[in-house]
This record gives C-alpha cells, sequence and structure tokens, in this order.
C-alpha cells in the first residue's frame, strides 16, 4: 500500500531569535489512504507545524529548508501559490482547534461551507444548497435547515466544530488533516465528535493527520502514532503497540505521565470541617429594561457542601456548569448573592469589603492560566512578596520569606529577580502556588491549576501540590473538568451541571459505582478509559 | 537593552530623535548666543535673512532679531508641549483608569463628561477659556492640557476594560489589594505603553494650538513664542513673508520630530505590530 502523503525528511527553519534552529529537524511520515495517523506531542514539540507546513501555512519567517512532502506526486515543498491554493481545500482539507475563531462571524455557516463548492467548482445556487444540506446531514447536526441559516455564535462549540468537519469534507479531500480538533471541547462532546470522525474516515476512505497532546485520543482513534518530540519523530508505529509497548523513553515517559483514571485507597479524613458551603447561589442577569425580556441565569443554584480539614475537594463538570464561579465565590472575586460561606467559623459571605480583605489570608487561590496570572511587570518574588507586605509584614522581611517559598514549591530561591516571561509554564504555575501560600492560608482554592500545562509539567506540579498538602496541612478545593487529575488528587469529589451539584461523595464511590446518570455519561466519555490502567502493571515489572 | 537597540533599527525614528535633540539644543543654547531680550528692538525693521551678518534671519517688521526669537521661541514651545501634555495625559489617566475598572455608573458618568468635551471643538473651547481666564503663558498651558485630555481617557479606559479582569488582577485582590493599589499598581504599568505613546501626539497638538492661538493674536504677548512671530508676521505676509514662513518652518519640524519619535517609540513598545 503507498502513501497518499509522505513526508521525506522536512525540516522548518525557525527565525534566528527562537529558542532551536529548526521547528521540525527532518521529520518522515507516511499517510495511506483509509487511516488515522496520529502525531502526539507537548506544546512546542513541532507537531502543529507539522499540519501546517503540509498546507504551507506557516507563519512569516518560517519556512522549508529541506525535505519533500509528496502528494499525488508532487511536491507541496516547492510547489508555487496558485497551485498551492488548488490542493488546499479539494485534495488536502483542515480542522483547527477553535472552531469560533476559524469560522468568519459575520456570515452564515451554509454561506461559508457553500463558498467551498463557489470556489473549487462550477455548481449552480441551488446545487450548491443541496450539497450543504447534505454535507450537514452527514455531519450529524441537529436541525441542519436552521444549521445552514445560523451564524457561528448562534451554535454550540461541537456544533460549530460539525460544521468545520462538513466544511473540510464538502470536496471529498483525499487527505483531513485535524490539528487538535476537540482540545476545545467538553469532554461528552469531544467523545461525539472523534466518533463522528472515525465514522466518517471510515465511510469516505479518507486519510486522517490527527495532531493531538492527549494519548486518550490517540487510544480512542488512532490506527498508527507517531510521536514528536523537539521537532523530531522519535517514535511511530501501530497504536496498540506504541501504546501498549512504548520503546523510546520519552514515550514512556509520556504515557506513564497519564493519570489513571482509578482512584488510589482513600486516604484516613478527620470529620472536623474547615469549610461548610451552605446554600449557596449567584444569578447572573443579562438584557431587558425594569426586569422584562431578561435572560436569568443560575451560575450556581443552591449548592452545598462541605470539605474536612486536610482533605482535597474536587468540584468536576464541563464548561459552563457553574465550578468557576463557585471558586470565585469562594474568595469572594464574585459576590454569591445567598448562602454561607464558612470558614473556621467566620461566614467570609457576609464580611464587607473591607473585612474580606483582611480575612484574605484565611483562603488563597491558585488560578488556570500561568501566562495571564501574574503580572508581566512586576518581578516573580516580588509578586510573592506582596500578599505579605499588604498583610503587614515589612518589605525586607517580605523578600526573604519568597525566597523561602520559591525553595518550597521547588524553584531557584536566586530566581526571585526575575520576570515572569523568563519562566516557563509549569515554573509559572509554582509561583502561583508560591504566592497563594505566603499568606499560610487554611485553604487553597486551586481553579483548573494543571489544565494549561503540558501531561508530564502536570504530573510535577500535581506532586508538588500532594506534598504541600502533607507538609503544611492544607485543605484544598480543587477545580478541574479533566477527571483522570480528579482521581489523582481529590477524597472527596461533587459533580456539578448547570450550576448544581448533581452527586458527591468519596472519590472512589463516586467514580467506582456512580449514581447519576450524568456522572455516568462523563465518565462514559473520557477517551481511552483504560489506558492508564493497561500501563500500571507495565511500569511496575519495569521498576 | 532590547528597547533601544529595536528604537535605533528605524531610520524615520532615529531621524525623529536627531531633529528632536537638535530643537532642544537650540532652547538651550538660546541664552549663550543671544544673551538680550529676544523680544528688544535690534535693528532696522524687516531686514531680509541673508542680507546683514548681524541678522543671520533678517528681523521682524518691529526690528527684532528673528533668529533670536526662534531660539527663545523653542524654549516656550517645548515648554507649553511638555507642560500642557502633562496635565492632559495625567488627567486622561486618572479618568480614564477610574472608569474602566469601576465601569458601572461611575463609567457612565465619567464617559458622558468625556463625550462632552470631545463633542465641542477644542480649538472653540480654548478660545473661550483662554478668553475668561486671560492670556498669560500660565492659563494658555493649562486650558491646552484641559481641552486635549479626552483621547487620553478613551485609550487608557480601553487597556483597563480589558486588564481588569486578568487573572493576575483578581490574584492581586485575592491577596486583599486595595483598588487603588490595583489600579495604579498593577493594572496601569501594563496600560501605559500605549497612553505614552499616544502623548507625542498630544504635545504636537498642544504646540500647534499654541501657535494657532497666537497666531490670533490670543496668546501670551510678552513671551517669545513662535506662534507669536507667526502672527506678527501677519501683517507683512505677502512681501515680506519669511516673518511667519521662519517660525512655520521651526513648528513643522518640532512636530513632525515629535512624532516621529512617537511612532518610534510605538514600534519599540510593540514590536508585534510592526510589519503588518
Amino acid at each position: 500500500m503507498s502513501a497518499i502523503l509522505s513526508l521525506e525528511a522536512v525540516s522548518v527553519r525557525l527565525p534566528k531569535n527562537a529558542d532551536r534552529p529548526h521547528a521540525m529537524s527532518e521529520v518522515s511520515l507516511a499517510l495511506h489512504a483509509n487511516e488515522i495517523l496520529c502525531v502526539v506531542g507537548e506544546s512546542g514539540s513541532g507537531k502543529s507545524m507539522t499540519a501546517n507546513s503540509v498546507m504551507r501555512l506557516l507563519p512569516p519567517g518560517v519556512f522549508i529548508d529541506g525535505g519533500r512532502i509528496l502528494f499525488e506526486g508532487r511536491d507541496l515543498a516547492s510547489l508555487g501559490e496558485a497551485e498551492m491554493r488548488k490542493v488546499r481545500g479539494a485534495g488536502i482539507a483542515m480542522i483547527f482547534q477553535e472552531p469560533m475563531t476559524a469560522l468568519n462571524p459575520l456570515r452564515t455557516i451554509g454561506d461559508q461551507i457553500g463558498e467551498m463548492f463557489q470556489l473549487h467548482t462550477d455548481l449552480g445556487k441551488a446545487e450548491i444548497a443541496a450539497k450543504v444540506q447534505e454535507l450537514l446531514e452527514e455531519v450529524r447536526i441537529p436541525e441542519p435547515k436552521a444549521a445552514a441559516k445560523a451564524y457561528p455564535h448562534e451554535l454550540s462549540g461541537g456544533q460549530r466544530q460539525r460544521a468545520m468537519i462538513a466544511m473540510a469534507l464538502a470536496l471529498d479531500p483525499k487527505v483531513l488533516i485535524a490539528d487538535e480538533p476537540t482540545t476545545a471541547l467538553d469532554v461528552t462532546t469531544q467523545a461525539q465528535i472523534l466518533e463522528l470522525i472515525r465514522d466518517l474516515q471510515k465511510r469516505k476512505g479518507t486519510a486522517v493527520l490527527f495532531i493531538t497532546h492527549d494519548f486518550g485520543v490517540v487510544a480512542e482513534i488512532a490506527d498508527r502514532v507517531a510521536v514528536m518530540s523537539q521537532g523530531r519523530v522519535v517514535e511511530q508505529g501501530a497504536a496498540a503497540e506504541v501504546l501498549g509497548n512504548p520503546q523510546h523513553p520519552y514515550t514512556k515517559q509520556l504515557i506513564a505521565a497519564v493519570p489513571p483514571l482509578e482512584a488510589p485507597p482513600p486516604r484516613e479524613l478527620v470529620s472536623e470541617p474547615i469549610l461548610t458551603i451552605e446554600h449557596v447561589s449567584k444569578t447572573y442577569r443579562t438584557g431587558g429594561f425594569l426586569g422584562r425580556g431578561q435572560r436569568v441565569t443560575h451560575a450556581v443554584k443552591d449548592v452545598s457542601l462541605t470539605l474536612p480539614k486536610g482533605a482535597t475537594l474536587g468540584i468536576v463538570g464541563e464548561s459552563g456548569s457553574g465550578k468557576s464561579t463557585l471558586a470565585r465565590c469562594l474568595v469572594r472575586l464574585i459576590d454569591p448573592e445567598s448562602g454561607s460561606i464558612r470558614i473556621s467559623g467566620t461566614d467570609l459571605a457576609s464580611l464587607s469589603k473591607s473585612e474580606m480583605r483582611a480575612a484574605t489570608r484565611h483562603i488563597q487561590m491558585v488560578f488556570q492560566d500561568p501566562f495571564a496570572s501574574l503580572n508581566p511587570r512586576r518581578k516573580a518574588g516580588e509578586a510573592v512578596a506582596q500578599g505579605l507586605i499588604v498583610h503587614g509584614r515589612p518589605r525586607p522581611e517580605a523578600m526573604i520569606r519568597a525566597k523561602e517559598l520559591f525553595a518550597l514549591v521547588g524553584l531557584d530561591p536566586s530566581a526571585t529577580d526575575r520576570y515572569p516571561h523568563e519562566f516557563s509554564g509549569g515554573q509559572r504555575q509554582r509561583i502561583g502556588l508560591a504566592r497563594a501560600l505566603a499568606l499560610e492560608p487554611q485553604v487553597l482554592v486551586a481553579d483548573e491549576p494543571v489544565s494549561a500545562l503540558d501531561v508530564s509539567v502536570q504530573a510535577q506540579v500535581l506532586k508538588l501540590l500532594a506534598e504541600l498538602r502533607q507538609r503544611l496541612g492544607l485543605s484544598i478545593v480543587f477545580i478541574t473538568h479533566d477527571l483522570r487529575v480528579a482521581a489523582q488528587v481529590c477524597d472527596i469529589v461533587a459533580v456539578m451541571k448547570n450550576g448544581e451539584v448533581v452527586e458527591t461523595g468519596p472519590i472512589g464511590a463516586v467514580f467506582g459505582q456512580p449514581q447519576h446518570p450524568y456522572t455516568r455519561s462523563l465518565l462514559a466519555s473520557i477517551p481511552g478509559v483504560g489506558l492508564g490502567r493497561a500501563l500500571r502493571p507495565a511500569e511496575e515489572a519495569s521498576a | 537593552m532590547s528597547f533601544l537597540k529595536l528604537y535605533f533599527r528605524s531610520p524615520p525614528a532615529v531621524i525623529g530623535l536627531v531633529l528632536l535633540l537638535l530643537v532642544l539644543a537650540m532652547a538651550a543654547s538660546a541664552d549663550w548666543l543671544y544673551p538680550r531680550d529676544p523680544l528688544a528692538l535690534a535693528g532696522r525693521p524687516l531686514v531680509w535673512p541673508f542680507s546683514n551678518p548681524r541678522f543671520l534671519l533678517g528681523t521682524d517688521n518691529s526690528g527684532r532679531d528673528i533668529a533670536a526669537q526662534i531660539f527663545h521661541g523653542a524654549r516656550i514651545s517645548l515648554l507649553i508641549g511638555l507642560v500642557a501634555t502633562v496635565i492632559s495625559v495625567l488627567i486622561g489617566i486618572t479618568i480614564g483608569a477610574f472608569a474602566g475598572y469601576y465601569g458601572d455608573w461611575v463609567d457612565t458618568a465619567l464617559m458622558r463628561v468625556t463625550e462632552a468635551f470631545q463633542t465641542l471643538p477644542n480649538f472653540i473651547l480654548l478660545l473661550v477659556l483662554v478668553a475668561v481666564f486671560g492670556s498669560t503663558i500660565t492659563t494658555v498651558t493649562v486650558a491646552i492640557g484641559i481641552v486635549s485630555w479626552p483621547a487620553s481617557a478613551r485609550l487608557t479606559r480601553a487597556e483597563f476594560l480589558s486588564l481588569r479582569n486578568r487573572e493576575f488582577v483578581q490574584a492581586g485582590r485575592t491577596l486583599g489589594l486595595r483598588d487603588i493599589k490595583l489600579i495604579f499598581g498593577e493594572i496601569l504599568p501594563n496600560a501605559l505603553p500605549p497612553v505614552i505613546v499616544y502623548a507625542s501626539v498630544v504635545m504636537a497638538i498642544a504646540i500647534l494650538l499654541e501657535s494657532a492661538l497666537a497666531f490670533l493674536k490670543l496668546s501670551d504677548p510678552n513671551v517669545a513664542s513662535w506662534g507669536n512671530l507667526i502672527g506678527a508676521g501677519r501683517d507683512v505676509l505677502r512681501v515680506q513673508w519669511y516673518v511667519s514662513a521662519i517660525p512655520g518652518v521651526a513648528i513643522l519640524v518640532t512636530v513632525l520630530a515629535v512624532s516621529l519619535v512617537g511612532q518610534g517609540l510605538n514600534d519599540a513598545l510593540n514590536p508585534r505590530l510592526k510589519g503588518r
């Protein structure tokens, strides 16, 4: 079987001041008809560059400086721009990570899909409209007639991605490149989209080049896998082979870092609660004048939870479930409109603004985005010392304490006078952690603290968090959408949906015998369920 | 430092800086080169430039040395430009910061005030202020500052709107920082670069506004400003055009220099925008 698309020792050159000279060095891949090849790697591994170099959509200053990209007997690397335009869309189509930004917000879905036919065929208007309907039915968009007339913002994320897929498949391309197509989606939607891609691929015999960072997704969808690191392919082979019996140490390390879905044996918990959340609600009202035509959203609806001392309470749910709003209510970044939040006797929800400023020392927060959560114009050490200074410590003392905290979270204490941009994502998250710990809080609220990190860095940060919990006797509220992560760090878990807690209990019980249908569907949607489990014994055997 | 390197990479920015330094040098050397009062009578009126070595740039219609007025005028123009800019940017930043940070009714109230200022043509407003408060150099400068703040207020507000919900600001709030500290310590340093760049535009406008006032003979007549010289030359514009043209060129060069420096700053502060 000959390859339909093959990369032969392709190198892509980066501009002079980049962190390495080549984004891809001598990458060789072969994509056959009727198969899904997953290219997997961490951020900066060059996996997205691979997709972009095939489409010749490289950013300015970046160019292919070696090798050939063969598609239907032609070398795409040396093709003229006009010929390349004919290949894009008709021969090779692409779907992107964020369907909202990949679609034009000012034009209807049907219009944008129809454009593919206008550009590449001479079909009439009525024929195009019929084709568009057919495509939308094929990608199983609910109410395809209405969807064709809808604007991108009127559809949900999953529906938008379906529309993108319809657009990509419009001209029956031989090759479909999917660049992290499900990363921006919720886990239940992700499962549906993966199934759709798999199904369409089988039916049409398309070859799919699937770029992802998630080994769960790889386990779910791949026929063959290529693992990339630092711009090189370190290992490739059949999916079962690479996932079940990885050869290269980097692949082994990556797969071992994927947290298994089973919870470790439960820890002994004290019954004394440190944080009690009772009947907390937060409603958003938008639009309307004097109450007419208002849209009311119950972001958090009558939530009651208890966090025992020294325990970790996981709050899991999909986007829009209200988990982040709840976290922000706990630290009073958002004022809840009813209910109480008691921490060692004080009701945080009823404190005035200035009383809350003093009470912040009891409850601190770690944020999701390691790039946005640090002020780019403030030195890392100052960011950590800031809280201490605000709460009355003299500056020199606070700076010394900042150095100690740097050591505590595993950073070099002499790095305190560097700026945030000089640190990597994982290091910045450690700085965020040090800042939150500076005030020696009793409760730490962590809002998706690892979801922006690569899987190996994620494992390190989670390990650090577990260590600190042990050492400092911290109690943690851990917000996450990733059930694998939740299984590893939480003692108790609460599943949220549309602002309400639908199920709560010890993690082992909730994940082992889920009671609520929503919890069951969440657990069933996790890609590559058996992945971590299958590997554990092998790892133990080698250790 | 990479900032300076980026700045010096662009030729127009370097030209602007050289021109600006030239004007500054003129202002600095005025007392030394022309120690006499520039407004004192020096010789026959309306001597053409380069015809008498004593008056290199000639004399105006009252017989005052034009070169001396240009050199001393550089001080006044730069001073007015600088002080008016500082006043305008300070007002703008304060109003924009509070409006953008607090939003809601604070924003509504402050923005309505800003719009009220914006809908009035600022030169008309300037004329009213000068007519009411008199035309000493101080009132003229303050008045120019007062009429030119709305744009920097809008700019600051827009920056604050996009920055105020960033996680680092929320982190500051969870640490227990007061609003004032969050506004001026955390958000403002990040919001400042575009405002600094815009300040160069304000400075160019301030210099032009002052000369426009002087052209109408409404600026302070007791100082040697370029605008006053243009105003004086107005009466003999058709024959002895050089009396107005020479200070006109001086203003052109200064405004150009300030704008080029501003553009250079913009490119150096936002390197990603360049080349688009």
